[in-house]
């Protein structure tokens, strides 16, 4: 087996997944109503393509492509649109958002589904724009459209797909699942994404924590004649070991250049569950509708996997889960360590949900932030190399510039250095602070220039207009001037003539 | 002695063409301290500096005849910038000028409007739309905010209404504040 790498800082935490692996997948029943914002992945939102009162398919595509970075929306299931308004969204700003809200028939009846059994009737192209079409995201957690991952374009020449296994991140489980339920599905999945990338090698990295989701994926990799090139990996558990930066940095041994892409190293970099999505999508023509999401957490009485459709209420999940818990107390949606805290109850289920958890063990209780003791600890644990304590000084200063010297934005909010700060000073909050600070300055930036120029657009008109006008104005003075001169010459004239 | 005076004469006379040469070759069109300063102004228009919009209020910075805190829109932020780039004294903003606010859509009442285009021609950056006797009605992606539109209106029918933040424009709180405001809710 080929050495593999590391990266710096990281830290060994506890797990914390058995609690939600002692069961299989379940499915969460079809709830009477489903929520489906438009914008559940990075770029821009998809746009409507039904109307109130439309009877709905399963599988029947609700809302489509809005420009390149843009993935379509399917009805998770059979009904009516009740509605298409703005509702609260999964999102750390608790903010609402336009949704399409479809109230169920409990039918469930699908669309017709074309689905494709040999997928290389089909050229790499008509591939993404199917997987564009199944409006298929990355399931990791980012939601980044997966079809755009699958085109390198001219300029590169990707050699290695990887499939992300990894799950670092504490309590949550949904990838380890659906690697040891459907194995075969993700194979069928990476053999498509193969002949897409046209790669040569293909490896699916998982952590060494899951023994049987390595197995079942051995396993399955063995009925498999032709994928020689497919191999897992098994690599050590050390968060964030997900994070693609720094696996990549594990399994190649070579770092992602700063402001580059993995495609850079000839390397695309994909989730285990988005190559089960993309599977499902070309071989049984199933668009994306569900996910698997791991409930789990203390108040959980019955935690574990299920496979939710997409706008399912978070609340019906949680009950089907038998949780205990308060209405309007926040639970993390994402990780421990990278999740934000929602409270609102009829929050939908969505592409990026992968995890809900509801209580955490041994939580230190929310105190108040003490000052930073320059103890360097969050230097050491940083997985970017970064001086997590100076841009934390920068972050709080408001000195943006200054941030960006010392690359704020090569942080990936693993929230590492929060995590070991002795003074509990919640640093990745600075730093999220901070990056939305700097985008929405640069955005001020570009609005004022082109307010600028609208302005001196207007200007150079206006003045244009005057000049235009004072054109004019002398024109007609100037032929006034000639008739009158033309007609005091015509009756001198005839006064000469009259004289005669 | 003579060398002297010839050897002293011909430099004299090399370096004077060179200058002149770099003086054709080398100009530099318009005042740089005047972009510079502009490119710090937040280009609302607005004229609350007194000065016909953001370019000539540039222009009197640069020659030293006004203060740098007649800028409301741009508020304690632009002083700052302003500040660095002049080296000079931070001051608070002037409130003969105004007060700084957060920033303000114009929204046209469009039962109410009656057509005029009065609203149009005061418009800084052309972004309004509308013709003689037609509804008008604002583009908001252009609106400055500058609240010129408002007094020409004979009817009263444009208001400004704050930007509603969406999860796509949403920016992180910021953590000192909400901490001082956990402290002051206890």
């Amino acid at each position: 087996m080929t050495q593999l790498g590391s990266f710096p800082g990281g830290l060994l935490l506890d797990g914390q997944k058995r609690r939600s692996t002692q069961t299989a997948i379940r499915t969460t029943p079809i709830s009477k109503k489903l929520i489906l914002p438009m914008q559940q992945h990075i770029g821009e939102a998809a746009q409507e393509v039904v109307s109130i009162g439309d009877k709905v398919l399963k599988g029947q595509k609700i809302a489509q492509a809005n420009g390149h970075m843009s993935v379509c929306l399917h009805a998770p299931s059979s009904g009516t649109v009740t509605a298409i308004d703005k509702q609260p969204v999964p999102h750390p700003s608790g903010l609402s958002a336009p949704c399409i809200t479809i109230e169920t028939d409990g039918e469930d009846r699908w669309i017709k589904r074309q689905g494709v059994a040999d997928y290389s009737q089909l050229s790499d192209h008509e591939i993404r724009q199917r997987i564009r079409d199944a409006g298929i995201v990355g399931l990791g957690g980012a939601g980044f459209p997966s079809f755009i991952k699958l085109n390198p374009g001219i300029h590169h020449v990707i050699d290695t797909l990887i499939l992300n296994g990894a799950e670092c991140e504490p309590y949550i489980t949904c990838d380890d699942m659906i690697m040891r339920e459907r194995a075969k599905g993700i194979i069928e999945g990476i053999i498509i994404m193969r002949y897409a990338l046209r790669v040569t090698q293909c490896i699916i990295a998982i952590e060494d924590n899951k023994p049987e989701a390595i197995v079942a994926m051995e396993s399955a990799l063995e009925k498999y004649p032709e994928t020689d090139t497919i191999k897992v990996v098994v690599i050590p558990t050390r968060y964030p070991t997900g994070s693609e930066k720094q696996l990549i940095e594990v399994i190649t041994q070579k770092q992602v250049p700063k402001n580059g892409l993995p495609l850079d190293l000839g390397i695309v970099l994909h989730n285990v569950a988005t190559a089960y999505a993309i599977g499902r999508a070309i071989i049984h023509g199933e668009p994306l509708i569900s996910r698997i999401v791991t409930v789990t957490g203390t108040d959980v009485k019955h935690a574990g996997n299920c496979e939710t459709l997409f706008g399912t209420p978070i609340s019906e999940l949680l009950n089907f889960c038998n949780t205990h818990r308060h209405k309007d107390v926040p639970f993390v949606m994402g990780g421990p360590m990278m999740g934000y805290n929602l409270t609102a109850d009829d929050l939908p289920v969505i592409k990026t949900s992968n995890c809900i958890l509801v209580g955490v063990d041994n939580t230190s209780h929310q105190s108040t932030a003490m000052p930073c003791i320059r103890c360097g600890d969050c230097a050491v644990a940083c997985p970017a190399s970064l001086l997590p304590q100076q841009l934390y000084w920068y972050s709080r200063a408001k000195d943006l510039d200054k941030t960006r010297e010392y690359n704020l934005f090569d942080c990936i909010e693993c929230g590492c250095c929060s995590y070991v700060c002795p003074s509990e000073i919640p640093l990745v909050d600075y730093f999220r602070f901070a990056k939305t600070e700097i985008m929405h300055k640069q955005q001020e930036h570009q609005k004022s220039d082109i307010a600028r120029q609208r302005h001196e657009n207007r200007q150079a008109r206006l003045e244009h207009e005057k000049a235009e006008k004072e054109r004019r104005h002398l024109q007609r003075k100037l032929a006034l001037a000639a008739t009158q001169s033309n007609k005091e010459k015509a009756a001198t004239g005839n006064n000469v003539g009259e004289n005669k | 002695m003579l060398s002297a005076i010839l050897a002293i004469t011909l430099l004299a006379l090399i370096f004077g063409l060179i200058l002149g040469f770099a003086s054709v070759r080398f100009k530099v069109e318009g005042d740089p301290i005047v972009e510079q300063i502009d490119k710090l102004l937040p280009q609302t228009q607005c004229g609350q500096c007194s000065f016909a919009g953001c370019k000539p209020y540039a222009e009197a910075i640069a020659a030293g005849d006004v203060d740098i805190n007649r800028c409301p829109p741009g508020g304690e932020a632009t002083i700052q910038a302003l500040a660095n780039l002049l080296e000079v004294e931070v001051k608070p903003l002037d409130d003969e000028c105004g007060v700084e606010k957060p920033k303000m859509l114009a929204v046209i009442d469009e039962d109410r409007c009656i057509g005029c285009t009065l609203c149009i021609q005061a418009c800084p950056v052309d972004a309004i739309l509308g013709a003689a006797k037609q509804m008008h009605t604002v583009i908001a992606d252009e609106c400055t905010g500058c609240e010129l539109c408002l007094p020409p209106c004979p009817v009263d029918c444009i208001d400004m209404v704050t930007v509603t933040s969406s999860p796509t424009n949403w920016r992180w709180p910021n953590p000192t504040e909400l901490t001082t405001q956990y402290k002051e809710q206890q």
